[in-house]
């Protein structure tokens, strides 16, 4: 019996297989020169997270308009790709579907990226965030200097603040959460010496709930500023607004979720990269170079809450601090 | 640094906190405690939160009511269940597995419905905070128990309820007879199927209402996933709680607060890596487990299908 | 062991072809919700079978998916048998990843011959301490093993952020603002083996050989033989002798060890390196979960978890491939793998209902014993070991 059914299995598995080997393997279809631009973009969250996936749909609906419409440009996407290897197979796929332009908007597909592309020479990838291409020359890195961003927020946030106490919520410690954050106590450090900032890091980028109870932990701790970054900050600034607090956001505009305590956000513009990497590819390069977005080219932008009557002096050191970032005069020191 | 956790602001903070983590919790684990009570294990919970919580959001943004959103996630919360009921009792079949399949079913249509019908991240009003009179103005005490939002109210309220029903009335016995000995009851004249329906679909409701809890009430947003893993730890905390409301109660408590205590480490800038302090709630949860050795036994036919008289 | 059933074949290829129907009247259910979506059912449902099966690459992936599914689905064979439910393959994934890793990332002088299966067995020891635990707390502390292996996922996974951004990091990501919380790569002589030009790794062979060796180790040695018997009557198995509590924590060690398997042949197999994106999903794929289900599709056998797990591979990659080609929301993909996954465990009523009727006949015709206990395992009666 046993060995019956080990046959029985064996013969289906094997049936399986033939069937589908029997399947003329699929061609890459190689597209004509004539078509629109043809992008693939594989993102880990949603396309309407508020904040990082978001931020790079925005901006390939914003070139998309740019370039003419659907005739110059077409793009598909496949969000919630958090699964490292299922976006490998996804990249992989794109790419031999043709596309001219595949981005891996994560900097956990890197691995996976720098494995395929050396595969499709004649097809240009693209991904962030980071600066590292590998050396491979079909690769365009990018990265956000959140960092400059947050230290706006920190100037506005340490300027506003009545009690002295500013509160942060992170997913985990590292990479562009990190750099947001660290900006941010920088900017606040330097602009009210000896100003509290508590963070912390909830250890994941999807626990709404815990993130918005350390917002909560936040105003019972006395802050009356907060921000944070990645996805699961949503409730939190439901939080600042139940209490009266001041929200800073980062990545998308977050201002219609709290339009009264928003103060400001730092918005990504990857628009700015990608309509430079696309001149690129039209003039034949493919990749090799790494970008960064950031306030002085415009690819990091500070969005205020026209709602929010920010004081006038305030905003003037708003502006005054974008200004000395972008001009060289303000060094962001980060801590370790 | 250390010292400031036992400041009257930290502790009052934890405490009040730790109650507002704890009510999600509190309704899914009450619901599942009176499913496994009878035999069955639910694993969907967290398909039926995620999908309860988008009912009551998405209706109480469209309706500007807040109670027909509660509603809606009890409808649909219920329905969740009574497909649970109709596969596991009426088709027999494994209930873990069939709790994982309702989880991904409710994970990826939850999601599904919210890019299709909202599109985008937006806001509600929830469930206020409800200063009871008298009462919130108690020192420490108020600021804790008494100025929580309605949901949470319910939710304490649910507990007594909750062992009244399972110890002190027939249904109680009958839903604990069907989960210890299945074919006694049944040879007693007790419907098995009816009794588990009728917890596996309460069950469901629990659900429903305890993702209400976390979308129209505590967080006010929806996004995809938002329950993020609180349905499985709820289901955990039946067991920690040893199928018993009170149990539950003070294992929804403890994971809660200790959790919100490592939010407070971090803020007091105590320095131990952010990621060792998330782990903290749950390494103590089993701790506590470990040093007071229980000898209570899951209830005998839990996980085990029913069939009548063959 | 009956001897007439293995005359009626055709009854056995029904019941063994049963979860491929239930998979379909899913996808049928499916087609509804695509319409609605505005979507050719029909030309979803081809990008699904090309991207499962359609080329060699897409069949090449559909067994690098089914690879994590069959390691887990056998530790769960093992541990499901012995009536230890172990939902805790996320962590023990993890833990041996991490320590199979950690083996690539230290001894990089040594042959590539040397370090693989030395990672492979450590990656085995991490399952199966994070697997041990809980059945130690179980065992000799009465704590819940459904909510020990829940907690220990959480753990695992902060444990694993907590590594990747620290001690573990790439040095090179180190040097960089961006600090991706990821290790170094493996060298190139310690990956395993590829079937150029796909992604089908080495790890693939050794799952089912694996397979092969677990059935022996459940039906042919006395470890396997009293891990079954302490399930399926913990009472009888201990007043004949059987020390319980030491194969409780057997099946849970056991039943971790092979997560870690599918958890360190990701990192030597697939990925080359640990990357986390802060869940445990981003690394497992959820394949802690889904080898559940794939077990229990394969009636906890470790033989029909082989096609079990190449069934749910395929639907995954699939269903991927479908999103990509219809550009329909990954989500919907979700609650299409939660459908077929209620179906198909829905219609073992009928495998068995016919089990039943099958037993009936043959039980006046020898006047056997009708099987006893639960999982149905009918065709496995507890026999005494050689």
């Amino acid at each position: 019996m046993k060995k019956f059914r080990f046959l029985l299995t064996l013969i289906l598995t094997l049936a399986v297989l033939l069937t589908a080997c029997q399947t003329k393997e699929t061609e890459p279809v190689v597209e004509e020169e004539t078509g629109p631009f043809k992008i693939a973009v594989v993102m880990p969250s949603a396309i309407n997270d508020l904040a990082f996936s978001q931020s790079m749909y925005d901006a390939l609906v914003m070139i998309q308009e740019e370039m003419g419409g659907e005739e110059a440009m077409t793009f598909v996407y496949s969000d919630g790709m958090f699964v490292v290897d299922d976006a490998a197979a996804a990249i992989r796929d794109y790419a031999s579907q043709g596309y001219d332009l595949v981005i891996a908007h994560g900097s956990q597909y890197g691995s996976s990226l720098q494995e395929i592309a050396p595969d499709f020479p004649d097809t240009s990838f693209a991904w962030g965030t980071t600066v590292d291409t590998f050396g491979i020359d079909n690769i365009f890195a990018y990265e956000a200097a959140s960092q400059e961003g947050g230290y706006v927020n920190g100037v506005i946030a340490a300027s506003l603040s009545e009690s002295g106490v500013l509160g942060v919520v992170g997913p985990i410690e590292t990479g562009d959460a990190k750099l947001y954050v660290d900006g941010f106590v920088a900017g606040a450090e330097a602009t009210v010496p000896g100003i509290k900032v508590n963070v912390n890091y909830i250890g994941s980028f999807s626990d709404v709930a815990l993130a918005s109870e350390a917002a909560n932990t936040h105003v019972a701790a006395g802050a009356d500023g907060l921000t944070g970054t990645a996805q699961m900050v949503i409730g939190a600034i439901g939080v600042a607004e139940e209490n009266d607090a001041l929200w800073f956001g980062t990545q998308a505009s977050q201002t219609e979720l709290a339009p009264a305590h928003v103060v400001a956000n730092q918005v990504y513009r990857w628009d700015v990269v990608l309509s430079e990497i696309l001149d690129l590819i039209d003039a034949g390069t493919l990749g090799g170079t790494s970008f960064v977005i950031d306030l002085a080219n415009g690819g990091e932008v500070m969005d205020f809450n026209p709602d929010f009557e920010l004081p006038a002096d305030v905003q003037a050191l708003a502006e005054a601090t974008v200004q000395g970032i972008i001009d060289g005069t303000i060094t962001i020191e980060l801590g370790e | 640094m250390i010292s400031d956790l036992f400041s009257m602001t930290v502790l009052v903070g934890i405490l009040a906190s730790g109650i507002r983590l704890a009510t999600p919790y509190l309704y899914a684990s009450i619901g599942e405690t009176f499913s496994q009570r009878s035999g069955v294990l639910n694993l969907g919970v967290e398909g039926q939160m995620l999908l309860g919580a988008f009912a009551a959001f998405y209706v109480a943004l469209t309706t500007e009511n807040l109670w027909f959103g509660v509603l809606a996630a009890i409808v649909v919360g219920g329905l969740m269940g009574l497909a649970m009921a109709f596969v596991t009792i009426n088709l027999h079949a494994e209930q873990g597995i069939s709790g994982i399949g309702f989880y991904l079913f409710g994970l990826g249509l939850s999601d599904l419905l919210f890019q299709k019908m909202l599109g985008t991240v937006e806001t509600v009003k929830g469930f206020p905070k409800v200063h009871i009179p008298v009462l919130s103005d108690i020192p420490v005490v108020g600021e804790i128990f008494f100025r929580q939002n309605v949901l949470v109210y319910i939710a304490l309220a649910l507990v007594p309820l909750a062992w009244f029903v399972l110890n002190k009335t027939t249904l109680g016995l009958k839903i604990r007879a069907v989960g210890e000995n299945p074919e006694a009851a049944d040879s007693l004249g007790v419907s098995v199927a009816r009794i588990r329906y009728f917890t596996v679909v309460l069950g469901g409701i629990m659900s429903g209402v305890a993702g209400a809890s976390l979308s129209i009430a505590l967080l006010n947003v929806f996004q995809q996933n938002l329950t993020s893993g609180l349905g499985f730890i709820a289901v955990a905390l039946v067991y920690f709680g040893a199928w018993r409301p009170w149990g539950v109660l003070a294992g929804a408590l403890l994971f809660s607060l200790i959790n919100s205590l490592q939010l407070w480490v971090q803020v007091l800038g105590i320095p131990i890596p952010s990621d060792i302090a998330v782990m903290m709630p749950y390494i103590l949860t089993i701790l506590v487990l470990v040093l007071t050795v229980s000898r209570v036994r899951p209830p005998s036919a839990l996980t085990k299908s029913f069939e009548r008289g063959d | 062991m009956s001897k007439s059933s293995q005359e009626n074949w055709l009854p056995k290829l029904i019941d063994t072809a049963l979860p491929v129907f239930a998979t379909a009247a899913a996808l049928l259910v499916g087609a509804i919700m695509l319409l609605l979506l505005k979507v050719n059912p029909v030309e979803a449902y081809k990008a699904m079978w090309d991207g499962a099966f359609g080329s060699q690459n897409a069949l090449a992936e559909t067994l690098v998916k089914a690879t994590p599914l069959l390691l887990v689905g056998l530790g769960i064979c093992i541990s499901f048998r012995g009536d230890v439910i172990n939902i805790g393959g996320e962590g023990q994934m993890i833990v041996g990843a991490i320590l199979g890793t950690l083996v690539g990332l230290t001894l990089v002088d040594w042959p590539g011959w040397a370090v693989i299966p030395i990672a492979v067995v450590a990656g085995f020891i991490g399952g199966a301490i994070w697997g041990g635990i809980p059945g130690a707390l179980k065992a000799y502390f009465n704590v819940n093993e459904i909510l020990s292996t829940v907690m220990m996922n959480a753990i695992a996974v902060q444990l694993m952020n907590f590594l990747l951004r620290g001690p573990m990091i790439d040095p090179s990501q180190a040097a960089l603002a961006s600090k991706i919380p990821q290790t170094a790569r493996l060298l190139e002589a310690f990956r395993l083996p590829r079937w150029v030009p796909t992604r089908l790794h080495l790890g693939a062979l050794i799952a089912v050989v694996l397979a092969v060796l677990v059935y022996f180790l459940l039906w042919r040695t006395t470890w396997g033989y009293r891990i079954r018997a302490v399930g399926q009557n913990p009472d009888a198995s201990r007043y004949a002798g059987v020390k319980v509590k030491n194969y409780i924590v057997l099946a849970l060690v056991l039943s971790g060890a092979f997560a870690g398997l599918a958890g360190v042949m990701q990192v030597y197999g697939v990925n080359y390196r640990m990357i986390t994106d802060g869940s445990a999903s981003g690394f497992t794929g959820s394949a802690g979960f889904n080898g559940i289900v794939a077990a229990l599709f394969g009636q906890l056998h470790p033989i029909g978890t082989i096609p079990a797990s190449i069934l749910f591979g395929a639907l995954l990659v699939g269903a991927n491939k479908m999103q990509r080609v219809v550009q329909v929301p990954s989500a919907l993909i979700t609650a299409l793998n939660g459908l077929v996954v209620v179906f198909v465990v829905s219609s073992e009523i009928w495998r068995r209902r016919r089990q039943k009727r099958r037993m009936a006949v043959a039980v006046s015709e020898v006047e056997g014993q009708p099987p006893e206990g639960y999982p149905p395992d009918p065709d496995h009666q507890p026999e005494v070991p050689a």
